[in-house]
């Protein structure tokens, strides 16, 4: 019985989860939460945050790691903040998620095409363009946007700005 | 004559009237029946000092330090269960109070810190004693507001007290910018506090109390497990009527002290790494473990591993996040202690606890909690005798270290909130400012603060507030020239390296005359009655009882940090003095009267004769 108190070994397992909250659009809102993960030790793979529909409210997500426990500790926790609305694991439900990134890849006359070409598979959009470089726009599921950033590395990636993932539940569509 | 307070009352007289910030900030607290503040002024309160003035019904103490000032609001609402209200100045002001504030986080004290800021159109300059202290304070507080318009003050204070006040309390701080106390507005004070996702679960899910209560009733070894958080619930009495009901041992935290008689005979006393050996072993043994308001801290569970390992638990707790948190529980119930046990008793049938509490009973008497006695005084002696003489009738307010675990072993503790210390922080220095703001809140019960010589000087300033407002604080200081508990740990687990732990004192006697408090130093043990007897006299003014004590003695039991029971190291035998058979061991079994034996006792190791199932 030595392992009485800890959760059993699936639930020890680190997942990758993503939390929505939404906190009071109020003066260090955004800080608490920043505060909290920083204070408690969480894990942070990305932290995105903007306005909603309500000008009073804004949406963070989260992406972030650990096992049952610790998730339900971070959302409990993020809960216990008075500035906090609501928080939503989504990674139990069905979601859309995007992520944005800006590439700045070095180009030649002789690599532009080559690049511009993945660009197309990605339905990547391209912003900036300048003797040396091309500068992408690249919407996606982190995955996607993973693929583009390994695919346009051979070329030199000079500069990179990624915007961290943002989400919404999907909604019920009806009885097929 | 009517007063000047009460939300419904005669505060209406002054609605709709225009006022400036700093008008609005003292009526504000008039609605909020705030009796006393304590604080220090300075250049970005001045203003608010000025509306101060003239008020009669807000008594404002002038402590000697900020940080003297939250320990003081903390020991007030300890001791009356109001919030505690500190106003001091921004800057240094400000920064003064965040070891206060940390204390009451950690411990769930009710408290509304208002501190000064520069003026709006400053702020982020490095102005002249300007710091950011919604930013330094943001993680040790419940909430924290910088108050940007004066139209949003008065709701800001009502949204402050609510806060620190409701749910699991904690501190709430409100930085009030200079300029926008100078501003004015028409001062009206909302009714009530609303606070979008703000809503604390105070009545228990009735599925979960239902569980909870199938899992009682089929108990055999059931333990309480009681914190603080039922002192916070005012919940002692239903707790009290719950474990005799059922039959059921109660142990409790620091924190917990208080909330159950421990002269009841089903009282383990504390449990812990410096709990009785019995509360320890009837946890190790329990089937089934009620937590009642309590949040598993480390000092109580040891190895969590191998904390209650035969135990299905049960924990009531009006904060959903201590849930899970340390020990994973068996059936949660996020609610208020009060409202959960008297109606979890209503579900619950008498247990057959009799061979249960034989073993107890047992353990009891094998393994007391006991020191030796001699010609040198003991701490434990000191407050043994002062528990004795009170008959748990005082609050008693301690310090940090050796001489607080003692108290909390040897006081026996009888009534909620007459137990204040310092718990979760661990804050030195905590108990003389704390005795203070105790005995501004409670002037029936005698108020005793009990120190070491280290945390004594750590706000020793104070001791000039007490003598001016000729509190009669009782101030013993358990003096036994070192940092005891540091002491204790290098003796035990640093090969006796006792690095820095040595303390050069000054004559306390002396320090407690040039602030005008009498002082009595006693150095032997058959003076320690007579000179706490002298001092439970004295009514209109404190008294500092300076107890010059052994050196070097250890708090027993002791389960070393980390590990279990297993490893637990009961009070040592006294073989020289077995041998000489002559000096007796006092000892005390909760839920027992006080027996002294003499040192040549057998003593038979208890083993673990306990049922299993």
């Amino acid at each position: 019985m030595s392992s009485r108190r800890s959760a059993p070994t699936e639930e020890k397992r680190e997942k990758r989860h993503t939390i929505s909250i939404l906190v009071e659009n109020k003066f260090g809102a955004f800080n608490r939460i920043a505060g909290l993960f920083a204070a408690k030790g969480y894990n942070i793979d990305s932290m995105s945050v903007g306005p909603t529909e309500d000008e009073e409210i804004s949406r963070m997500t989260v992406v972030t790691r650990g096992d049952d426990q610790i998730i339900e500790q971070i959302t409990k926790q993020l809960n216990k903040l008075i500035d906090t609305i609501k928080v939503v694991d989504l990674t139990f439900d069905s979601f859309v998620e995007r992520e944005l990134v800006l590439a700045k890849v070095s180009s030649t006359p002789e690599t532009r095409p080559e690049i511009m070409q993945i660009a197309e598979i990605f339905r990547a959009k391209v912003v900036d363009i300048s003797p040396r470089t091309l500068t992408l726009e690249a919407t996606g599921s982190q995955q996607k946007v993973d693929a583009i950033i390994k695919m346009l590395k051979p070329f030199t990636i000079r500069e990179l700005a990624r915007t961290g993932r943002v989400a919404l539940k999907r909604e019920f569509q009806g009885e097929v | 004559m009517p007063s000047d307070k009460g939300s419904s009352g005669h505060g209406g007289q002054h609605f709709g009237k225009v006022m400036t910030g700093a008008e609005i900030f003292v009526r504000s607290l008039i609605e909020e029946e705030v009796e006393v503040v304590f604080g220090y002024p300075g250049g970005a309160t001045i203003g608010v000092y000025d509306a101060l003035h003239d008020i009669s019904n807000i008594k404002h103490v002038l402590t000697r330090h900020e940080q003297g000032a939250t320990h003081a609001a903390e020991g007030y609402a300890k001791a009356t269960g109001k919030p505690g209200v500190a106003l001091v100045t921004s800057g240094p002001g400000a920064t003064n109070t965040v070891t206060g504030i940390a204390d009451a986080f950690m411990d769930s004290i009710p408290l509304v810190v208002f501190t000064g800021q520069v003026p709006l159109r400053l702020i982020g300059n490095d102005a002249f004693q300007e710091a950011d202290i919604v930013g330094i304070t943001r993680p040790i507080t419940k909430h924290n507001y910088l108050v940007r318009d004066v139209k949003e003050l008065a709701k800001t204070i009502k949204e402050a007290f609510f806060l620190a006040t409701s749910g699991r309390p904690g501190p709430v701080l409100v930085d009030l910018p200079k300029d926008v106390m100078a501003q004015k507005t028409k001062f009206e004070y909302p009714r009530e506090a609303t606070v979008r996702s703000y809503a604390p679960t105070v009545d228990g899910h009735q599925k979960q109390i239902k569980k909870a209560a199938e899992v009682i009733n089929t108990a055999i070894r059931p333990v309480l497990y009681v914190g603080g958080g039922t002192i916070l619930s005012d919940a002692a009495g239903e707790l009290t009527a719950f474990a005799r009901h059922l039959r059921c041992p109660v142990t409790t935290t620091l924190h917990g002290l208080g909330a159950f008689p421990e002269t009841d005979p089903l009282s383990m006393g504390m449990l812990g790494m410096h709990g009785t050996w019995y509360s320890n072993m009837a946890v190790n043994y329990c089937d089934v473990l009620i937590a009642v308001g309590a949040r598993f801290d480390d000092r109580v569970t040891g190895d969590v591993e191998r904390f209650a390992p035969e135990a299905k638990v049960i924990h009531i707790d009006i904060d959903p996040a201590a849930i899970s948190k340390n020990v994973q529980v068996d059936v949660p119930i996020v609610g208020d202690v009060k409202r959960v046990l008297s109606r979890l008793t209503e579900h619950v049938t008498p247990l057959d606890t009799a061979d249960w509490l034989a073993t107890i009973e047992q353990w009891k008497r094998e393994h007391p909690l006991r020191y030796r006695t001699g010609e040198k005084i003991r701490a434990q002696h000191v407050i043994h005798k002062l528990g004795e003489l009170t008959g748990g009738d005082a609050i008693v307010v301690t310090d940090v270290g050796q001489h607080q675990m003692w108290a909390a072993q040897f006081f026996n503790f009888a009534h909620p909130r007459t137990h204040i210390t310092s718990g979760g922080l661990g804050t030195m220095g905590f108990s003389l400012p704390a005795a203070m703001g105790a005995a501004f809140g409670r002037a029936d019960l005698p108020v005793v603060s009990i120190s070491g010589d280290g945390g004594f000087q750590m706000n020793a300033q104070e001791l000039t507030t007490i003598v001016e407002h000729r509190l009669p604080v009782k101030i013993l200081v358990i003096n036994n020239g070192f940092l005891g508990m540091v002491r204790q740990w290098q003796e035990l687990f640093w090969r006796r390296r006792y690095s820095h732990v040595e303390l050069a004192n000054p004559d306390f006697v002396k320090l407690a005359e040039a602030h005008g408090c009498p002082g009595i130093k006693v150095t032997r043990a058959d003076e320690v009655e007579d000179a706490l007897r002298r001092a439970l006299e004295r009514k209109d003014g404190p008294v500092l009882l300076e107890f010059v004590v052994e050196k070097e003695d250890n708090v027993y039991p002791m389960v070393p940090a980390g590990q279990s029971v297993h490893e637990m190291i009961d009070t040592p035998e006294p073989v020289e003095e077995r041998q000489a058979g002559s000096v007796p061991i006092m000892t005390l079994e909760k839920g027992n009267n006080v027996q002294q034996r003499s040192t040549n006792t057998e003593h038979t190791p208890v083993t673990a004769n306990v049922q299993q199932t």
